[in-house]
């Protein structure tokens, strides 16, 4: 029997090992789910001289979607969004962090425009209220402006399906 | 004319102060302050960098976010906290002593103990396999002459 020991040692270490592949280092969760949504007003993209407040958006559900034009993977998201847009279930809001307005402007010109709005935050302040660390992130926010999903990274099909829209759906029915 | 000149020379050294509002990186208290701060956190873009050490934008707006409040008065602590509530308690290299890494801070003892069990166990068992080895009158003798072997054998 004693002989079997560094077998199951063995085992029991390769198992560990083997979840640890799974896991992304990259996901830090966020200690703002289920907190209130940091309150900001920032400028708008398409006219910054129109100013918008997260206060505005009390009484409805939302995502924030955080996005730039310099980020590679908004453009594997982008899709995603623009798909979701067209079902018209849930308004997005982008906010368009540390890019230039013009570069933000022409990346929805040529790629399509699926927010309700975009506000610009150009200096990054909010993406620090918020915790944003890599771009894409996109938070679910409830009525009450409570945070109550971060999803890091693009939002893909999957995760839509599996998080998001049933996560949306129970909110909006409360 | 030479009034004139002289007044205005005179003047000249005024304007070398009238350059860019100081960066609080100059401040050399406060960035030794903000340095040894940021030494203890993590930065979230590559997360084996401190964020004092990192060059990844966010810790560079990071490192300004942390002057600035320093700047407003804020202790060390509370900027800590500050960064905590957005970031989680992952920005710690240090991590602090909650319920779910209490397996982290003792494991490495429990495991220890484990070892210390399993060795004390071992060693026992392998008193009880070992018998004492007793010697027969005849194998003393035998032993006795092969240790001291008698003079004229040798050569």
């Amino acid at each position: 029997m004693m002989r079997f020991w560094p077998f199951v040692v063995f085992v029991v270490l390769a198992v560990f090992l083997y979840i640890g592949l799974g896991l992304n280092p990259h996901e830090v969760p966020s200690p703002l789910i289920n907190k209130p949504a940091p309150a900001f007003i920032l400028p708008q993209l398409q006219d910054t001289s129109k100013q918008f407040s997260s206060q505005d958006m009390k009484g409805k559900v939302w995502l924030l979607n955080v996005w730039a034009s310099w980020c590679v993977s908004c453009r594997e998201e982008h899709p995603v969004l623009m798909a979701l847009a067209s079902k018209n279930i849930v308004p997005i809001y982008g906010l368009d962090y540390k890019d230039k307005n013009e570069d933000g402007k022409a990346w929805l010109r040529n790629g399509g425009d699926p927010y309700t709005l975009v506000i610009t935050d150009a200096d990054g302040r909010v993406g620090i209220d918020y915790g944003v660390y890599g771009v894409p992130e996109t938070y679910v926010i409830d009525k009450q402006g409570v945070i109550r999903y971060k999803q890091i990274g693009a939002v893909t099909h999957e995760s839509l399906q599996k998080k998001i829209l049933p996560m949306i759906a129970e909110l909006q029915a409360k | 004319m030479k009034y004139l000149l002289m007044l205005l020379i005179c003047i000249l050294p005024t304007f070398s102060y009238a350059g860019e509002a100081r960066d609080m990186a100059d401040d050399p208290v406060l960035e030794k302050r903000m340095v040894g701060l940021a030494e203890n956190l993590r930065c979230l873009v590559c997360q084996n960098e401190s964020l004092a050490s990192s060059r990844s934008d966010l810790a560079k707006d990071l490192r300004q976010e942390v002057r600035d409040q320093m700047k407003k008065g804020m202790t060390d602590q509370e900027i800590i906290d500050y960064l905590v509530s957005r970031y989680g308690d992952f920005v710690l290299f240090d991590p602090p002593m909650k319920s779910y890494t209490l397996l982290l801070w003792y494991g490495p003892f429990a495991l220890l103990l484990i070892g210390l069990v399993g060795l004390i166990w071992q060693m026992r068992k392998r008193k009880t396999q070992i018998p004492e080895a007793s010697l027969s009158a005849e194998d003393a003798q035998r032993a006795a002459a092969l240790l001291n072997p008698p003079k004229d054998s040798q050569t």
